[in-house]
């Protein structure tokens, strides 16, 4: 086990413990990257049934105030972002470079604010950049006493639902504060697996209860960051600071259509003018899915060349469990970016055929009613 | 038929002049369930130390080290078929080559079954 001595940790750092989960540093924290039964079993069990992950380290935050504050930070329309929705959207900086993928929501009526849920690695940065846009005109509480779960996979309706009935009415991307197990929570039809699922911010001294709760339903097991890489990998699902950061935009990342149509009409969202020209354009490069043809997967930092020449880099790759091969994802130039398009991927100093594939590798099965 | 280890978590076994050579238990827990084997060409030579073979597991590739020097005779080509078989008998049905060795002195320098046991702690 590495050493996690120095580490946060969350709410639920001695349930995993308990659990058997082997611990490593993500993000300042110590989180549990696999149970006993590994990120294969994990992943394949995700899929089939439900799994429980701690995203407890993401940054969970509420907005209130003037919202075209925090709407002139990010890629969405919140005029449309009505009581009960969420969205995914886009922090951009100035030159319209992606500071972090994040998502909105109004689980508090239509005058309660947004709830905001942000990655770990980047909530310190975001939420000071926030702040300081915000310039008073809108206030942002960081809810550090909340944990965050994440129920995902087709059994996750049915056992949350056995808990709270009223949550069957959300459909994907709908959220709303329940009451669970005596506990309120703000709960999300949503996740980062391509499956069916439900995401639960809780009070921290709760969480443990709530895990217990949901992890006393057979159907359910407890899934590490591991397989939860793969799943987002295989559902084609960016990894911040990976498949997207600063130095790339939207359009590069082939997240475009995280910019509302009245945002781009307006071209009032950070970076619009060198944006808008990229999607008038087409940028330089795209990210794609890659399928390599090759057993052995591409990882992250694998040079992707055509006909000789060096023309992208892997930004996620490895096995997909579901999938049964690798699967990878990365940036090529945008002329390649077509599936079926042939590839060369440099691993281990050796070029392997790959190919351009469409996103994603693990069909979507969301809830949308 | 004794068992000899490396630092590395390689095993070598002698069989007369042949040393079988693979991963030890604590290599494959390490690495999680492994999706793909890289063998070496038949007929090839390698140096103690030598990279000799490539395993990918779902979280991350690794080099497997020559243990002895010696000229690959034979691969097992059921791990690359199967890789699980790394997974679940790494010390038997999971070898990874066999090799005429070249010099037996080499296996002195390795650990044995105790003294491995003691390194991985």
């Amino acid at each position: 086990m590495a050493d996690t001595a120095d580490l946060l940790k969350t709410p639920l750092y001695d349930l995993h413990v308990e659990l058997g989960a082997r611990m490593v540093e993500f993000a300042g924290y110590a989180m549990p990257v696999q149970y006993p039964a590994g990120i294969m079993a994990e992943h394949l069990h995700t899929r089939e049934s439900a799994g429980l992950f701690d995203v407890s380290h993401m940054g969970q935050a509420h907005i209130t105030g003037d919202e075209a504050a925090l709407e002139a930070l990010i890629t969405a329309d919140l005029s449309v972002l009505g009581a009960g929705e969420q969205k995914y959207t886009l922090l951009l900086n100035d030159e319209g470079g992606i500071m972090d993928d994040l998502m909105v929501s109004r689980p508090f009526g239509a005058d309660g604010g947004i709830f905001a849920v942000v990655n770990a690695g980047t909530k310190g940065a975001d939420f000071a950049h926030m702040r300081a846009r915000f310039a008073g005109r809108a206030s942002l509480t960081e809810l550090a006493d909340r944990a965050l779960l994440a129920l995902q996979g087709p059994a996750a309706a049915a056992v949350f639902t056995g808990l709270v009935p009223e949550a069957a009415k959300l459909v994907f991307m709908q959220c709303g504060v329940f009451t669970l197990d005596g506990v309120e929570v703000y709960a999300s039809r949503s996740g980062y697996t391509g499956e069916d699922g439900f995401e639960i911010s809780i009070p921290a001294d709760k969480a443990v209860q709530i895990a217990r709760l949901l992890l006393s339903d057979e159907r359910v097991k407890p899934i590490g960051l591991g397989a939860r890489d793969s799943l987002r990998l295989e559902a084609g699902l960016c990894l911040y600071g990976h498949d997207m950061d600063e130095n790339r935009t939207p359009v590069e990342a082939a997240l475009t259509w995280a910019i509302a149509k009245v945002r781009r009409e307006r071209a009032d969202f950070p970076g619009a003018a060198k944006i808008l020209k990229q999607i008038a354009d087409g940028p330089a490069q795209k990210r794609v899915g890659i399928k390599p043809h090759d057993k052995s997967p591409a990882r992250e930092g694998a040079e992707i060349v055509h006909e000789g020449e060096v023309v992208g880099v892997v930004t996620s790759g490895g096995f997909g469990p579901s999938f049964g091969a690798p699967v990878a994802m990365g940036y090529v130039r945008s002329d390649l970016a077509k599936p079926g398009t042939p590839l060369e991927l440099m691993v281990r100093g050796k070029a392997r055929a790959a190919e351009v594939a469409s996103l994603p590798f693990a069909p979507h099965r969301f809830y949308r009613g | 038929m004794t068992t000899r280890f490396t630092k590395d978590h390689e095993w070598v076994r002698l069989e007369g002049d042949i040393a079988v050579i693979g991963i030890t238990q604590y290599a494959t827990e390490q690495l999680g369930d492994v999706i793909s084997v890289e063998l070496p060409d038949v007929g090839k030579s390698f140096k103690k130390g030598d990279e000799i073979a490539v395993v990918d597991s779902v979280k991350t590739a690794a080099e497997v080290y020559a243990p002895v020097s010696g000229e690959v005779i034979e691969v097992n080509d059921g791990i690359e078929d199967a890789p699980q078989i790394v997974n679940d008998e790494p010390l038997a049905g999971g070898w990874f080559a066999k090799l005429k060795i070249a010099d037996k002195g080499e296996l002195d320098g390795l650990m044995d079954e105790a003294a491995y046991a003691k390194h991985i702690g």
